[in-house]
Parts: structure tokens; sequence; C-alpha cells
């Protein structure tokens, strides 16, 4: 039973680490159809953005909380202007164009990032400082689940809840589900579309700076290529929790963790992927649109 | 005639006494094949070997050679691949080689071997890591200047079983073919030795976020010792996992996790990890003098097996001098009985061809830095 509940936890973990992720392509694909394929190095940028900012603040002798308070910010802003930008030049130019040409776009700007910090950065892999302590209550549970873990698992949750919030019952929420519901009608009633998308963009870009930062700080290291795996793992597993659905991507994303970790407790990590994979055919053939995913009629 | 003289000479060498039979190789050539890629994708891997065989004769021509015979280099192509290889092999042979230094690949290497075996020739490479090479026992006539590439889990498993004295080991690999495969011999040796039990064999997906599963797994496994196969990414995220969850498994890996990425990114959770390597040469004077000599000749460092290709030229220019003939008998009898100075430190030969001296070491992390132990 003990293993049972520690193989939950890590599978829970993994999870809330996708999810982290998951959240901004599934945000972006709800907007405006486009699977962002670069969101996955916009998590990337956000890690390095902490690394570099966290590490200044350290030379000079911040105290940690201020230091996880700054970098926090630090990245976020800084990957949001990336996420802004990268939709300004790549994807507002092809917002009319056949849905093949800004998904290419995407993958060509996904490709560019990644090369683009292997230049600037470093191709080595990079330490990255445990900006999350161990908390001294978390002590006696060490052994099960530790206090980053919790900490990911915390953040997703609440970041979560807002989103929701923000969706249902503010403005922009509202101007944001008019414009994925119909971008020429909500035009027509006056709604700022290109705003509305950039907005979706910067939050989303926020939002993975954020899981970057956790996730480098739970792993300890990060290089230019983080973004390409983690991206595929979470965009699976919005898929599978039906792409455009903020719970659907959290649920997604906990059940391609809790199956990857059962399988690799139960079976054999070698068949972690093939049962992760085998999941999401059955799911897409018995829910083609996912978990909690809307099957819409193509509109004419 | 030329092959009837030289059968003279080798009978004159094996019923005559060594100083006699220096008086009958002092009117002949020495030669030297030197076997490799030299021109295609891999050339990087031969020439330094062409270089470091150049520099070596150099120096004795310069003393006046072996026993008074010049020696000479005949210099062959094979691109690393097989079915040139034969060809190379066979060229050289009817030039009339007396040793050869090569070839480069394994593959290039095992193609060549016969027809030198069934001509007599002895032949050394720098390079080849095939271990079927010398074990499987086919090619007496054959000698290496590099472990083979299970001497590594050999050692590692010879440390953990004698030094540490575990009893259940858990194997980790990340499913490509250096970290399986020296995943794989590991576990041959643990269990052909008996001495401890494999609890865990289990494959990992580089680069995946979160190796907290396949830890609590290892934890459960009961495992006194992890050996690990793969890169320095994994293991540190594997390693930093463990230590979080106040597992104090011992951890062992290979040479690509002795990097100092390792330790710089595992920080303190690096302690105590153990992996092996190749021994640090460096210090050694001959490497110093033949790096100087090839970086004035030259102008940059050596490149790939350099250290390799000098052991290997002065072991079989040593065996031809003590020898005192050309005799495929008389430099094997050398080369397993008499130590050689190399860049290596002394070196010989084991009965399979392997050299003695050159191999893996442990190391182990202590204060942040990898400290050979041994």
């Amino acid at each position: 039973m003990d293993y049972f509940i520690e193989l939950f936890f890590s599978g829970l973990t993994r999870g809330s680490i996708y999810a982290l992720i998951a959240l901004g392509y599934t945000m972006v694909y709800g907007i405006i159809g486009l699977i962002n394929f670069a969101h996955g190095e916009i998590y990337m940028i956000g890690a390095f953005t902490a690394l570099i900012v966290s590490t200044v603040l350290s030379i000079f002798g911040f105290p940690l909380p201020a230091i996880i308070i700054l970098t926090l910010l630090a990245s976020a802003i800084w990957a949001a202007a990336y996420g802004y930008t990268v939709e300004k030049i790549a994807y507002q130019p092809l917002r009319n164009a056949p849905r093949l040409s800004p998904l290419i776009s995407a993958i060509g700007m996904s490709m560019f990032l990644q090369n683009y910090v292997l230049l600037a950065q470093t191709p080595d892999f990079l330490p990255f400082p445990a900006l999350i302590p161990d908390f001294d209550f978390m002590e006696p549970y060490a052994a099960t689940i530790g206090s980053s873990d919790l900490v990911i698992l915390v953040t997703t949750a609440v970041v979560m809840l807002l989103l929701t919030w923000l969706i249902k019952f503010t403005r922009t929420g509202k101007a944001m589900r008019a414009t994925a519901q119909d971008r020429k009608m909500a035009m027509l009633v006056g709604i700022n579309v290109d705003n509305v998308i950039s907005i979706t963009f910067i939050i989303g870009s926020a939002l993975a700076a954020i899981g970057g930062l956790l996730i480098a700080a739970h792993i300890g290291q990060i290089n230019f290529y983080i973004g390409f795996i983690a991206g595929i793992k979470a965009f699976t597993a919005a898929v599978l929790g039906g792409i455009g659905s903020i719970p659907g991507a959290v649920l997604g994303s906990f059940i391609l963790g809790l199956t990857e970790a059962f399988a690799t407790g139960y079976v054999s990590s070698d068949y972690e992927d093939v049962f992760a994979f085998s999941l999401l055919v059955l799911i897409l053939i018995f829910r083609p649109a996912g978990l909690l995913g809307k099957a819409t009629i193509e509109k004419v | 005639m030329k092959m009837h003289h030289k059968l003279l000479t080798m009978i004159a060498a094996a019923a005559l006494t060594a100083g006699m039979a220096a008086g009958a190789m002092a009117a002949d050539t020495i030669k030297i094949g030197v076997a490799g890629a030299h021109s295609g994708d891999l050339a990087s891997y031969g020439l330094p070997t062409v270089k470091a065989a150049e520099l070596v004769v150099k120096d004795i021509n310069a003393k006046g050679g072996i026993n008074g015979a010049k020696l000479e280099l005949l210099v062959e192509d094979d691109v690393c691949k097989p079915e040139v290889a034969t060809n190379t092999a066979t060229k050289l042979v009817s030039q009339g080689v007396n040793v050869v230094i090569g070839h480069i690949c394994s593959g290039a290497t095992k193609a060549a071997l016969p027809i030198y075996r069934d001509a007599g020739i002895i032949v050394m490479s720098p390079s080849a890591t095939d271990s079927s090479l010398t074990q499987s026992g086919d090619y007496p006539n054959f000698y290496r200047t590099i472990a083979p590439n299970d001497a590594q889990a050999r050692t590692e498993v010879d440390f953990a079983l004698n030094t540490l004295k575990v009893k259940t080991i858990a194997i980790i690999h990340d499913k490509g073919d250096y970290g399986k495969g020296f995943a794989e011999d590991a576990k041959k040796f643990i269990e052909q030795s008996g001495k401890a039990k494999v609890v865990l064999f289990e494959g990992i997906t580089p680069g995946a976020v979160d190796y907290s599963a396949v830890v609590q797994k290892i934890k459960r496994s009961g495992a006194e010792a992890v050996i690990f196969g793969g890169y320095h990414p994994e293991a540190s995220k594997i390693v930093t996992q463990m230590r979080k969850k106040r597992m104090t498994t011992i951890f062992l890996s290979d040479d690509g996790v002795k990097d100092d990425t390792f330790i710089k990114v595992a920080g303190k959770y690096a302690e105590g990890v153990y992996a092996t390597g190749p021994a640090d040469v460096s210090s050694n004077p001959l490497t110093k003098e033949y790096h100087d000599k090839y970086q004035q000749a030259y102008g940059s460092e050596p490149g790939a097996f350099f250290d390799n290709a000098i052991a290997a030229s002065l072991a079989l220019t040593n065996a031809l001098a003590k020898a005192g003939s050309t005799d495929e008998a008389a430099i094997a009898n050398v080369l397993h009985t008499e130590d050689v100075a190399t860049p290596f430190g002394s070196i010989r030969f084991d009965s399979k061809g392997d050299a003695i001296g050159i191999g893996f070491v442990v190391y182990q992390v202590k204060d942040g830095q990898y400290v050979q132990i041994q």
C-alpha cells in the first residue's frame, strides 16, 4: 500500500508538471485553434531567465523569499514578452491563411528559439539553484513526497482555479470566450480580437515561465532542449483531456502522469511511453475530442 | 625471391642466437604497416595514428634503427570499411610488412585480421574496442592498446563486488547503445560471478521531467547499490531524487557520468558517487614528450587515439628490438612477457592480446571533485 501511495504521488508530480505547460497549449488552441509548438520553448526561455535573474540576485545577497518572488516576476514578464512577440511575428500575419501555415510557422519558431538559446547561451546542461527549500514540516514525509513536489502540486491547483475564474467571471474572460466561439462576430460587437489573442499569449507564456522555474528547481538542471520533450508530453496531455478545455488539460496531465508512474512501478519503465500513448489512442478512439473536449461541428 | 629471403631470415632468427640474428637483419629494413581510415568521414580517427607512428619511427631511425635495420612505414587507407580493409590487408601483406599498426575501426579490423593471421603477421590496434576481437580466441596475432568495450563494466562490477561487497544490485540504463550495452555487460558479469543478485534491470526514457517512480522502484527492490549505464543528465536527476527521498543507496556509473558537469549539476547530491573512467595520463612524461613533439611538428593538439597509437608503436618497436627478429612467435613472446614504457605507464599484454595496464579506474566524488581510488 505504501508503494502504491508513493507511486501515486510521483504520478501526481509528473502530472502537475505536465499541467503547468499544457495549460498554455490549451488556452491558445481554445482561442485561435492553433497548436503553438513554440510553447515548450517559451517554457525553456522562462527557465533560463529564472536562472540568470536568480544567479544575479543571489550575487547581490538578496534573501531567498525575495529572490523567488523577483525571479518569478522577471521570468514571467520576460517570457510573456517573448510569447507576445512570437505571436505578432509568426502567427498574426497568418491569421487568415490556411490552418497548416501557422502550424508550420510555429514549428519554425520552436526551432529558431531552441537554436537561438543554444548559440546565445550554451549547448551544455546548467545547474539550476534549489529555489524551493526543503520545508521542515515535510521532513517526516520526505521519502514519499518532496517539498518541491508539493509546491508544484499546489501551484498547479491555484493556477487552474485562477484561470477558470478569469475566463468565467471577468470581462477579459468574456471577451476570450466570445473570440473562441466566433471571431468575426466578436469583432462585430466591438471586441478587439487582436488584443484578446495577445492577452492569451501573454497569460499562457507567463504560466509556462512559472512552470519552467518550478520544474527546473525541481530537477535541478536545464539546457536549451528541455522545452521540446516536456512540450510534447504536455501537448499529449492537453489532447488527452480535450484540447481547448482548461480543466481538461489538468485532468489529461494527471491521467498521463499517473499512467506513466504506475506503468513504471508495476510493469517496467521501459514501457512507460507505450502505456501512455496506448491510453491516448484508446481515449481518442472512444472520445475523439478528448475527455472534456466539446465535439464541435466544423463551421463552414 | 623476396619472400624466400625473408623465410631464410626467419629460420635464421629462430635457430641462431639473438645477436647473430640481429646481424642477419642489419642489411634489411623492417617494414611497419599502418592501416586505418585516412580519408572519408572517419579520417579524424585514423590520421593521428599515422602521425604517432611517424614520430616514433623518426626517433628510432635517428638513433640508427632497430639492431641496425631502418624502419619503413607503409601507410594504407581502409576508410573504416570492412570490404576495403581486406584489400588493404592483402596489399600490405604482399608488400612484405613485418608488423601492422591498425586497423582503426572494429569492423574493418575484424575483416582484415584473418589475412594477417594466415600470413603470420602481428597486428596491434590503437582503437578497435569490440570485445570479441581478443576474447573469441580467433586471432592470436591480434593485440590492442585500448581497453575493450566490456572492460568498463568489468572494472565496475569487480569494484562493486570485491571492494564494496554489495549483495543486491539494481541496474538502470538509458536505453541507448552506450548505456544499455554497458548495463548488459554489467548484468552478465554479476550473474557469472554468483556473488551478488541483480534485483532490478530497467531502462528509463532520457529527458523525462521526473524519475521519482523508478526511484521508488529501486527503493522497493531493496538494492544496496545502483549501477547506471548512460550519461550525466539522467544520472544527476536520478541521484538527486534518490537523495531527496533520503535513500543512501550506493550509486555507481560509467564514463558518461565521469564528467565535471555531473558534479556541477548534482551539487551536494553528487558526493560519494562512483564512476569509472580511463586513467588520467596527461602527467605521464611520455605523454608530454610526444604531445610536445606533435605540437612542434604540426602546431596543434593531436587527435583521437594518439596516445594509444604512440603506445602501440612503442610496444611493437620495443618487441621487434628485443626479439631481435621479425618472427611472429619471437615478437609475441616479448609482447607477453616484457614490460614496455608507454604514455599509459608500463604495459604488457595478456594471453588474449589485451594490454595489462590500460583500462578503467574507479573515481569517487569527494568535495566536489572526482578522485581516483584504488
